[in-house]
C-alpha cells in the first residue's frame, strides 16, 4: 500500500500574491521502499515533506489526496493530523542540532513526548535501549543533555526518537547535509538498517545530494521548481538519466579523482525561477539547452519504462 | 608563505578549568605562494580552529603562525591592518556572514572606508562591479539589495569579491561551498581555482575529499587535532597510508560505486587531556599494543607524503 499522493498542489500565501512551491504532484512509495527526493534549494522538496506532517500558515492546501496504507490522510486539518503524527507518519527533522529540548535530559524528554502521545515509557524502554545499541549510542545518553553529544551523535539520537513508535512513513529531511563524510555514511546505513528491521515501512528521504542518494534509496525522484522532473529507479536515474534537468544535475557532481587542471567541471547555468509567478509551462524551459515551442505547456509526467517517470515534451513526444 | 610551526590550542574544562582540552595540537604545516592546501578533517577535528587563528580570530596557546617570516600574533595597530589587508577568510554559512538589516553591498563600503579612504567614490564603484564580473555575478542584478534577497551562492561569490578587493594574498576558505547547492558548488570551486592561477594561496578547509582532490595540490588530514597525513593530494589519494584516511575516503559518497563496509562511528563525544597513544587507536581497526602507549611521529613513506602511524612504521611504509 505504502503511500500515496495524487495531484497535491501546495502554496504559501504571501502579501504580494500565492508562491506556487507544488504543483501538482503525483507520486507513490511502496511498502519497504526508500525513496529520494532531491533538487535544488527551492525546488519545493521541504515543502512536501512538511505539507505531509504539519501543514501550517503561511503554507495552504490547495488541493490533492494523499493516502497511508489505504487511509486518507487528512492533511489541512492539523488536529484530525494528531491522531497520524509520530505514529503513522513521523520526520526526522534538518537540524538535528536544534531538535531536542536543551534544558531537558534527553531521556526526560522522550519520556515526555510518550506521554503526550499516551505511550508508557517504561515499557518501551528495552525497545529504546536495543534501537540504542543498533545505532552505536550508549545507554548513558539518556541521562545526558543534548549539548553533551556531537552533532553525527545528536541526529543519530534524533533517528531512534523519530522512529521509536514504528512509523509507516518515515521522512528523513536533509539529515546528513549538516555532517562530516563518515557520520553521514553511518547515519545513512542506519536509515537502511532501519527500514530493514521494520522500525518504518518506508522512508522518504530528501537531500540535495544525489550521492547519497545513490548510497542508499531504491528510487529517486527530481524535482525542479515546484514540478516533478523525473522518477525512477536509483540506477535508472544515476546511468541513464533522460530529462536534460537530471543530466545537468548529475554531469554537475565532481567524480572522485577529477582535478581542476585536468578536467573542468560545469554547474548549470542561470537560476531556478521566482514561484511567485512561475512561468507557464515546464519551468526548466529558461535553463534548458533543449527547450523548444512545446515547452509552452506543462509536459505530463509519464511512465516512459517500467517505473520510470519523466515530465519532459523531447522525450514524450518521441514515444507518443 | 604561510607556516605554522607546533601549533596548539587549548580550552580549559571541567570544574574550575581543570582539565584541558586540545583542539589543535602541535600541527605545522605550510601553504607556499600560489597554492591551495586543504586541510580534511571529520566535525571536531580542529581544522576551523587553525582558520580561525590564522585570521587571528582567537588566539594561539603555544606555537608560532608566521606570513613571509614575520610571526602575526605579536601584530598590533597599523601591521594588523596590514595583515588583514594580505590575509582574508570566507566562511561556511553565507547568510549568517551578513548584517540582515544593512543591504549586502555594505560589506564593499566598509572596506572602501576602511583601507581605501583615498580612492573617489566613483573609481570605487567601478572596482566594485569590475570584481563583481570577475566573480561571475552581474552588478545590476545584486547591488543594492537586502541578503534576503540574494541566494546562498550569490552571497558567497559577494563575499570572495570582497576578499578580493583587498588584493590578498592568502585566504582562508572554510567550508565555503557546504552549504550551496550541488549546481552552483562547482562554479565557486572554478572561481577559486581561477584565482589560484593569478597566485593567490588558499587554506581549503573542507570534509568532502572529492572537492578537496579538484583544486588542491596538497593536502592536510586531521583527526582529533592532529596531524595523521599529509602530502601531495595525488598520493594520499591513491594510496592513503593512514587507516583514518582509508575510512575517510571509503566514506565519500560517490556515484561509480556502492559502499562496501561499514563504518565505525565515533561513540564517545570529546577527549580531555593529550593523549599518550594514537589519537585515533580507540577507533583504529588496527590498533595494537604500541597504539595505546605512544603517539607516532610523521615518517616520509615516499617523496612528499608522509604519515604518522605505527602500523605503517613498523611494517617500512
Amino acid at each position: 500500500m505504502g503511500l500515496q499522493v495524487e495531484n497535491l498542489t501546495l502554496y504559501y500565501q504571501t502579501l504580494r500574491g500565492d508562491v506556487h512551491a507544488l504543483e501538482n504532484v503525483t507520486f507513490t512509495i511502496d511498502d519497504g521502499e526508500i525513496m529520494g527526493l532531491a533538487g535544488e534549494s527551492g525546488c519545493g522538496k521541504t515543502t512536501l515533506a512538511h505539507g505531509l506532517i504539519s501543514l501550517a500558515p503561511p503554507m495552504k492546501y490547495i488541493s490533492g489526496k494523499i493516502l497511508l496504507d489505504g487511509e486518507a490522510l487528512p492533511i489541512w486539518d492539523s488536529r484530525k493530523m494528531d491522531a497520524f503524527r509520530f505514529r503513522k507518519i513521523s520526520i526526522i527533522p534538518q537540524y538535528a542540532m536544534n531538535a531536542m529540548n536543551p534544558i531537558r535530559k534527553i531521556g526526560k524528554m522522550i519520556e515526555e513526548l510518550l506521554s503526550a502521545k499516551k505511550v508508557d515509557y517504561q515499557a518501551l524502554l528495552p525497545e529504546l535501549k536495543r534501537r540504542l545499541d543498533l545505532v552505536k549510542l550508549p545507554h548513558d545518553v539518556l541521562n545526558m543533555y543534548p549539548i553533551e553529544l556531537s552533532g553525527g551523535m545528536k541526529q543519530r539520537m534524533v533517528m531512534v526518537i523519530s522512529s521509536l513508535l514504528n512509523p509507516s512513513l518515515l521522512i528523513a529531511d536533509e539529515i546528513t547535509s549538516a555532517l562530516d563524510v563518515s557520520s553521514q555514511k553511518a547515519v545513512a546505513e542506519m536509515l537502511v538498517e532501519f527500514r530493514n528491521q521494520g522500525y518504518c515501512k518506508s522512508a522518504l528521504v530528501i537531500t540535495h545530494d544525489i550521492s547519497i542518494l545513490y548510497q542508499l534509496a531504491d528510487s529517486i525522484l527530481i524535482m525542479y521548481a515546484g514540478q516533478l522532473v523525473e522518477k525512477g529507479p536509483t540506477a535508472e536515474i544515476i546511468h541513464n538519466p533522460r530529462h536534460p534537468y537530471t543530466k545537468l544535475l548529475i554531469s554537475s557532481l565532481p567524480e572522485i579523482g577529477v582535478k581542476y587542471a585536468e578536467r573542468k567541471l560545469n554547474g548549470i547555468p542561470g537560476k531556478p525561477p521566482l514561484l511567485l509567478d512561475p512561468p507557464a509551462g515546464c519551468r526548466f524551459r529558461e535553463r534548458c539547452p533543449l527547450a523548444f515551442d512545446k515547452c509552452y505547456q506543462v509536459p505530463p509526467f509519464v511512465e516512459v519504462s517500467a517505473g520510470h517517470f519523466i515530465a519532459c515534451w523531447k522525450e514524450t513526444d518521441g514515444h507518443a | 608563505m604561510l607556516k605554522l610551526d607546533n601549533v596548539s590550542k587549548t580550552y580549559k574544562v571541567g570544574a574550575f578549568g581543570s582539565r584541558q582540552l586540545y583542539a589543535v595540537n602541535g600541527v605545522s604545516l605550510e601553504v607556499r605562494d600560489g597554492e591551495v592546501v586543504a586541510l580534511i578533517g571529520e566535525s571536531g577535528s580542529g581544522k576551523s580552529t587553525i582558520g580561525k587563528m590564522i585570521l587571528r580570530l582567537i588566539s594561539i596557546t603555544s606555537g608560532t603562525i608566521s606570513l613571509d617570516g614575520v610571526d602575526i600574533s605579536a601584530l598590533k595597530g597599523a601591521a594588523l591592518k596590514e595583515y588583514y589587508r594580505k590575509v582574508q577568510g570566507v566562511f561556511q554559512d553565507p547568510f549568517s556572514s551578513y548584517n540582515p538589516i544593512f543591504k549586502a553591498d555594505r560589506i564593499f563600503q566598509m572596506v572602501h572606508d576602511e583601507f581605501y579612504p583615498q580612492v573617489g567614490a566613483g573609481e570605487w564603484q567601478e572596482k566594485v562591479e569590475h570584481t563583481l564580473r570577475e566573480v561571475g555575478l552581474n552588478p545590476e542584478h545584486v547591488l543594492n539589495k537586502y541578503p534576503h534577497q540574494l541566494s546562498g551562492g550569490q552571497l558567497q561569490r559577494f563575499l570572495i569579491a570582497r576578499a578580493l578587493l583587498l588584493d590578498i594574498k592568502f585566504l582562508v576558505a572554510d567550508e565555503i561551498i557546504s552549504m550551496l547547492d550541488a549546481s552552483t558548488r562547482i562554479d565557486v570551486l572554478n572561481l577559486l581555482a581561477e584565482f589560484k592561477k593569478r597566485g593567490l594561496s588558499i587554506l581549503f578547509i573542507t570534509h568532502d575529499l572529492s572537492l578537496a582532490n579538484y583544486i588542491s595540490e596538497r593536502a592536510v588530514i586531521l583527526y582529533r587535532g592532529c596531524v595523521v597525513e599529509s602530502g601531495e593530494i595525488g598520493k594520499i589519494f591513491t594510496r592513503p597510508a593512514h587507516p583514518y584516511t582509508q575510512m575517510l575516503l571509503a566514506s565519500v559518497p560517490r556515484l561509480d560505486k556502492k559502499w562496501d563496509q561499514k563504518t565505525n562511528v565515533e561513540t564517545q563525544a570529546d577527549v580531555v587531556g593529550s593523549p599518550k597513544g594514537c589519537v585515533y587507536s580507540s577507533r583504529c581497526p588496527l590498533a595494537f599494543e604500541q597504539c595505546k602507549r605512544s603517539r607516532p611521529l610523521p615518517i616520509e613513506i615516499e617523496p612528499e607524503h608522509w604519515v604518522a602511524c605505527w602500523k605503517v612504521t613498523q611494517t617500512g611504509g
